[in-house]
């Protein structure tokens, strides 16, 4: 399986950091996600092997963790907070004009492949309420009307 | 200190969880009340396990898992034997405090033999642990998280392991259910019968539940619940399920005898007229040496003597044989002169360290693959291994070296000092140094078992025996396949060597025991084929033996013989004889069994099935049918105190040696000549190291016996010995007729082989 | 990028390099950066250890132990090699303190983890950072590399002959990762699931070492604690809580931000007048006050000193610094459930009472919040809760128990007010509030 040189050269050094090769396990699983857009059987397989693990706890893993996931998404992944602080300045109701823009409901993903949409849990924007993120990107004091632009935006990046 | 505190995640033997709480104590001085199974008790320290704190956190625990769990106990598998359902009364949670519908989910099956119904389970871990620390298979993971969090197979749906079904057995709840057992009947309503698998040679000891049915009483589970024996509560598949060949539909249920050709039904009693008829005639006639009697691996050691003494006393031949699988010969006669040189199952899951010598314990010994994983990880053992194939056991080896096939016997010799092959053994996983320091480590090992395969025989045993008596305390296993090989041995089924490995050649004893005996050294099994190939042997009796099938003998050279099988299936053996007749197994009668390591038990009576005899009552009435005295064969009745022992070749005037050994042990005279315990006397009293406590071994217990060793140096031909190459889910005859292993083993070939580890 | 905000009342420490461009090593270093590691080489472990429990700091991820006095739990002697690892896992909800400090000044975060590792006398220690976080990872790994080009990680740093390595780590979405055995299995490539204790990290920790577990703010204060001295960190706060806190101000407030405060700052004053008081025109109906596992506060409770004890005495935590203020349009059956709906989500399902009771209570919750509760729903709830605190494997369980308790207890009519099928008398919670300048 190939992966870029860029992972190939983090992977090489991140085993170094640690006395156990799987300690390098769950930031590279979200490395290789980033890079095939999902954790495919492909990449388990790859990882497993690379970490001397088996692909049972390759699995065991990843459904542990949110972020990681084995099936695909849009192109753009937009992580809409709705915890307590947003959900005080309008979280859900952010949530809810994502959905109605998208036409797509939690963890659904446009035809076009282009977006997929997810309730999150607090991502660290407590204070500049409400927040999401798209992909690993912050968007903070957040309003119906600048969620709009800033889906329009990506779309734009996404359809060049 | 008798209290007993309730758990659901703690299982002895198995790593800390602390998951359940359901074990929580009060310590004084401590605000939170603690989990006690991952508390260490400290001097002082004042614990309560009850009170009404305590009492209503558990009770709460109850709740919260029977918010979510079927109340379906009316249908599940564990009903009865639910850990849930058993603290459900303890703790009282019958009220629902919830009102939402429980989470439901198709129950999945994950093999031929492991069902999961996720609801029910309560995620104690205990599958994942015993099969991961307790197999070292690690098949099982748990996925996802929080309330979804489920335990997973590692084939995504389904599994591909061992199929030990250890997991079932430690499922507390229903969840994790046996496709053999699985809705069939209630715990309540089999009989359990402790007895011992008939597997391979580990002897594992094995509760069956059996049920009555149309053709008698069929056995529906297997486990070892009570944690009895030398296995505690360890099974492997065969022991667990590959009992469903006793009601396999081509079981023969009825004698047959060849009539124009063809094998026909026909009664007992025409059977063992023209057995006893065609016998006595080649005796008489040609002499016993026209005579070959082949015996088996998996009948009881009384049966094995009995047909022992009937072949020499009553046949009147020396040509007796069976498959062997292991020189045992060779080991009584190498520690001649050495006694308690020879290890138990128990002493492998408590020696320091351990040295295996060939074979793959994994695949053929299943129990001592066990005990030896278990003592590495709960006693930190050391394990060398030394092995032809890069075995599973090597991940749990301090030290493992790779020979070349065949070379285990130089091993041996490099272990003892010969430096002269250790260049052919050097490789690029094994260098020179680590060969030298694997030897310092092993020689410098005390109290160390040496466990070694068939790889070993004749002079090779000798040498490792000497190998094993300049380390202090070891101790010698040698591994042979089948349930019972090690009695078949002891029992004296060979040509040259009677029951204790007495010689045939100064067997005075047994001239004196069994009235008299032929002088000459028997044929054994290949020479039998070559004499009936040369039209020299008449008659053939096989009991419980596949020779044909098993050992590749060509059928055609038996076709001017007369042919006798006892057996339970038309056999390739049975298929070209003259006469058939339908044997019990070991599940259906009672005797002893002595495992590879030379620990005897007793095998129990659980299933039957009508219009079949054992072995034993069979060998009896064809001495009848020939005109023997049947009591000179079986000591039995009250005639054994009035005879004064004329039947039993006492000198004259010698008081009966049998009645006055039974009234010394006292114990009765049998009241019948089918009784195995008759045999079992006699047994006791002849042969070396079989003189055990009764008592002991009716109660189910193991006793390890010394290898009888006769001092005789009887050196096998090294190419008899034939290893069964059985494995997890093959199991010669019986495993060919169980439905259960077959379709495991189907569903593995079906797979594709996961590159593993 | 999170916006900066002040107010004079604020005392500067952690966040003095905030928007200064302190990224960058060069800039770091003209702002004292790195000096107090120097000094740090040139004193007694003992002595490090000494001034930071001298200057009364304690730990900024929740429970608030002595800084000073976990590292001294630390094995002098070790067969295995001993580790520091700093918590940057921030996911209590109400919290976003880790992440400014992380942004703007990740210089701080090292120095405090050498110190730390100098201190206990460790030769390698951990940052890790939430997954999601991933911007902030990529400005430590550059922080690390730049500290490493200068020779002050590596082999030999400052020429002091101590080998002290220092890697980042990411995590992947999961709260429970911040309880730090966690955080330990998660480093380890693994599950977080919660280890067993005894042993305590700092007896036995990552791959079976001695490890000292701090939170990115605990260790951020320890150079300024080493430079200035542990009297003066020490009276900038309350006496047994020294120094100063990020305070992350969310909610409905005119001026949401970080603020450093001084420890023991009052907290009606910080909402009312560096938080800027409820906008619209509403009134404070309630406060949360250490991030949302701590139990909520009445408007008249909340007259009390913010530090440790002073919260604790009046009935609940100062966690993690994350003050939520909720004014009177709120429905708190709407809150305690987005409460609970996050428990229950982030639970890792290791045992019964916080898997299985953080599933009851948001069913029961969305249940009851939709107009289907029934009396018995609310003892209920609090029977749950009151079942699970203090009985789960880690802390976790008590953070859902401890706030829905409250709720039930501070909070009862208007559980009952759901009652009967009648509509939640407050239609939605969340209003978009003018963001103020
Ligand atoms: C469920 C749970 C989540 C936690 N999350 C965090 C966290 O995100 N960041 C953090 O620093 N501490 C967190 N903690 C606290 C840590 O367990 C640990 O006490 C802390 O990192 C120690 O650092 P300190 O002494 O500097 O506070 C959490 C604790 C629990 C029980
Ligand atoms: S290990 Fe051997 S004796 Fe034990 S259950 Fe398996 S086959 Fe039977
Ligand atoms: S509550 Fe939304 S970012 Fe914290």
């Amino acid at each position: 399986m190939k992966f870029s040189d860029e992972f190939e050269a983090r992977f090489t050094e991140m085993l170094t950091h640690y006395p156990t090769r799987r300690s390098a396990l769950v930031p590279t699983l979200l490395y290789a996600q980033d890079e095939v857009g999902n954790l495919s059987d492909e990449v388990i397989a790859e990882l497993a092997q690379r970490l001397d693990l088996t692909e049972l706890e390759v699995r065991n893993v990843i459904s542990y963790y949110s972020m990681l996931t084995t099936k695909p998404r849009g192109k753009y992944n937009v992580q809409v907070c709705t915890n307590i602080a947003c959900m005080l300045r309008g979280g859900e109701e952010l949530l809810g004009h994502c959905k109605k823009k998208l036409g797509i409901g939690h963890k659904g993903t446009t035809p076009d492949g282009l977006f997929s949409l997810e309730e999150v849990e607090c991502i660290g924007a407590c204070s500049w309420a409400p927040a999401a993120q798209v992909n690993y990107d912050f968007h903070e004091n957040l309003t119906s009307a600048k969620m709009d632009q800033i889906l329009d935006e990506y779309k734009k990046k996404g359809t060049q | 200190m008798g209290i007993e505190v309730p758990s659901f995640c703690y299982y002895p033997g198995l790593s800390l969880q602390g998951a359940c709480r359901m074990c929580v104590v009060k310590i004084e001085k401590m605000p939170k009340l603690q989990t006690a199974c991952t508390t260490t008790v400290t001097e002082g320290m004042i614990v309560a396990t009850d009170s009404d704190e305590v009492r209503q956190a558990r009770k709460a625990m109850v709740e919260l898992l029977l918010g979510n769990h079927p109340l379906d106990c009316p249908v599940c598998d564990a009903g009865g034997e639910c850990e849930l359902q058993d603290m459900t009364f303890s703790y009282g949670a019958a009220e629902s405090k919830y009102m939402e519908a429980k989470n439901h989910k198709e129950e999945q099956q994950w093999s031929p033999v492991v069902y999961f119904d996720r609801p029910r389970c309560i995620l104690c871990y205990r599958c994942v642990r015993v099969c991961g620390e307790g197999m070292d298979v690690w098949a099982l993971g748990v996925q996802n998280r929080g309330v979804s969090s489920i335990i997973a197979p590692n084939e995504s749906d389904h599994l591909d392991c061992e199929e030990c079904g250890m997991c079932i057995d430690i499922c507390p709840v229903g969840a994790l259910t046996s496709g053999a057992y699985r809705y069939k009947t209630r715990p309540w309503e089999m009989n359990h019968v402790g007895t011992i698998c008939t597997h391979c040679g580990d002897g594992c000891k094995t509760t069956l539940g059996v049920r009555r049915c149309d053709t008698g009483a069929e056995i529906v589970r297997g486990d070892n619940r009570d944690k009895s024996g030398i296995n505690n509560d360890f099974l492997c598949v065969k022991g667990r399920y590959a009992f469903d060949f006793a009601h396999h539909k081509e079981r023969l249920t009825e004698p047959l005898v060849r009539k124009n050709g063809k094998l026909t039904p026909a009664t007992w009693e025409e059977a063992f007229e023209l057995i006893g008829k065609r016998l006595r005639e080649v005796r008489d006639q040609d002499g016993g040496s026209a005579i070959g009697v082949i015996g088996s691996n998996r009948t009881t050691n009384e049966e094995n003597y009995l047909l022992s003494k009937f072949a020499r006393s009553v046949l009147k031949t020396n040509n007796v044989d069976h498959h062997r699988t292991a020189d045992y010969p060779a080991l009584a006669a190498a520690l001649h002169g050495k006694p308690g040189k020879t290890a138990s199952m128990r002493d492998v899951l408590n020696a320091p360290a351990i040295l295996l010598i060939g074979n793959d314990p994994t695949n053929q010994h299943p129990l001592l693959a066990w005990q030896i994983r278990t003592n590495v990880r709960l006693r930190r053992a050391k394990l060398y291994v030394i092995n032809a194939a890069p075995i599973k056991l090597r991940r749990q080896a301090a030290g493992f070296a790779l020979v070349p096939a065949g070379a285990e016997t130089k091993a041996v010799a490099f272990l003892a000092g010969d430096d002269s092959m250790l260049d052919q053994f050097v490789s690029e996983t094994v260098t020179r140094e680590a060969w030298l320091a694997l030897r310092e480590k092993i020689r410098g090992e005390q109290n160390m078992v040496i466990a070694f395969g068939s790889e070993l025989r004749g002079h090779d045993i000798e040498a490792l025996v000497n190998f094993a008596s300049s380390l202090t305390g070891a101790k010698l296993i040698s591994l042979g396949d089948y349930a019972n090989s090690r009695g078949a041995s002891e029992m004296g089924l060979y040509p040259d060597l009677l029951p204790g490995y007495e010689p045939v050649a100064s067997a005075d004893k047994f001239q004196k025991e069994w009235d008299s005996l032929p002088a000459e050294t028997g044929l054994s099994l290949p020479q039998m084929a070559e004499a009936a190939k040369a039209g020299k042997l008449k008659a053939l009796y096989v009991v419980g033996s596949n020779p044909i099938g098993r050992l590749g003998i060509d059928p055609f050279v038996f076709s001017k013989s007369f042919v006798v099988v006892q057996d339970m299936f038309l056999t390739e053996t049975a298929n070209i004889a003259d006469v058939v007749l339908p044997a019990a197994n070991a599940y259906e009668k009672t005797g002893t069994y002595t495992n590879t390591c030379g620990d005897l038990q007793l095998v129990k009576k659980a299933g039957e099935v009508s219009n079949t005899k054992p072995d034993f009552e069979m060998i009896v009435r064809i001495a009848d049918a020939m005109g023997s005295d049947v009591s000179g064969l079986v000591p039995f009745g009250s005639g054994t105190h009035s005879d004064m022992g004329q039947t039993r070749g006492a000198q004259s005037g010698e008081a009966d040696r049998h009645a006055v050994w039974l009234e010394a042990h006292n114990l009765e005279p049998k009241m019948t000549p089918f009784d195995p315990m008759a045999i079992l006397d006699e047994i006791q009293r002849v042969v070396s190291g079989y003189d055990v406590s009764r008592v002991n071994l009716l109660a189910g217990n193991d006793q390890h016996l010394e290898i009888a060793e006769s001092g005789a140096s009887s050196i096998q031909p090294p190419e008899l010995i034939v290893p069964a190459h059985d494995d997890l889910f093959s199991s010669g005859t019986l495993g060919r007729y169980s439905k259960t292993l077959n379709s495991v083993f189907e569903n593995k070939t079906a797979v594709p082989e996961v590159a593993a580890d | 990028m999170a916006t900066l905000v002040s107010h004079p009342d604020e005392a500067r420490v952690i966040s003095k390099r905030f928007g200064q461009g302190a990224t960058d090593i060069e800039r770091y270093l003209q702002l004292d950066g790195y000096k107090a590691v120097q000094k740090a080489l040139a004193m007694q472990p003992d002595d490090i250890i000494n001034e930071v429990k001298n200057s009364g700091l304690r730990g900024r991820g929740g429970a608030g132990f002595s800084t000073g006095m976990k590292w001294s739990f630390v094995p002098k002697q070790s067969a295995k090699p001993k580790y520091v690892l700093c918590n940057g896992d921030e996911s209590e909800p109400g919290t976003c303190k880790d992440r400014l400090i992380f942004e703007h000044d990740p210089h701080g975060v090292i120095e405090g983890a050498m110190i730390a590792a100098l201190a206990v006398g460790s030769h390698t220690a951990y940052i890790y950072i939430r997954g999601e976080y991933r911007y902030l990872s990529v400005i430590m790994q550059k922080a690390i590399k730049d500290a490493y080009a200068k020779g002050f990680l590596g082999k030999n740093i400052f020429g002091s002959g101590y080998d002290l390595d220092v890697y980042w780590h990411g995590g992947a979405g999961a709260y429970e990762v911040g309880e730090e055995s966690a955080l330990m299995e998660s480093l380890e490539g693994k599950r977080g699931i919660p280890r067993i204790r005894p042993p305590f990290p700092a007896v036995v920790g990552l791959w079976g070492g001695p490890t000292v577990i701090n939170n990115a703010e605990t260790l951020a204060a320890v150079p300024h604690i080493i430079l200035g001295g542990a009297d003066w960190y020490a009276k900038l706060g309350t006496p047994k809580n020294g120094g100063t806190r990020m305070f992350c101000l969310a909610g409905h407030l005119n001026k949401p931000g970080v603020y450093e405060l001084p420890m023991g700052y009052n907290l009606k004053k910080m909402i009312y007048e560096v938080g800027g008081g409820i906008p619209n025109g509403r009134s404070l109906k309630a406060v949360v006050p250490g991030g949302s596992s701590t139990p909520i506060l009445l408007p008249e409770e909340i007259d009390i000193p913010m530090d440790f004890d002073s919260v604790a005495k009046a009935g609940s935590m100062l966690g993690s610094g994350g003050v939520v203020v909720l004014d009177d349009t709120t429905c708190i059956v709407k809150f305690a459930l987005r409460t609970i709906k996050f428990y229950q989500h982030e639970s890792c399902g290791w045992c019964i009472p916080c898997r299985e009771g953080t599933d009851w209570l948001k069913k029961t919750l969305t249940r009851f919040h939709a107009g289907a509760g029934v009396t018995k729903d609310i003892d209920n709830i609090y029977y749950l809760a009151e079942n699970m605190l203090g009985k789960t494997f880690c802390p976790l369980g008590d953070a859902a128990a401890m706030p829905t308790m409250a709720f039930v207890k501070k909070f009862r009519k208007e559980f009952e007010d759901h009652l009967d099928g009648k509509p939640c008398p407050f239609e939605k919670t969340g209003t978009a509030v003018p963001v103020m300048a």
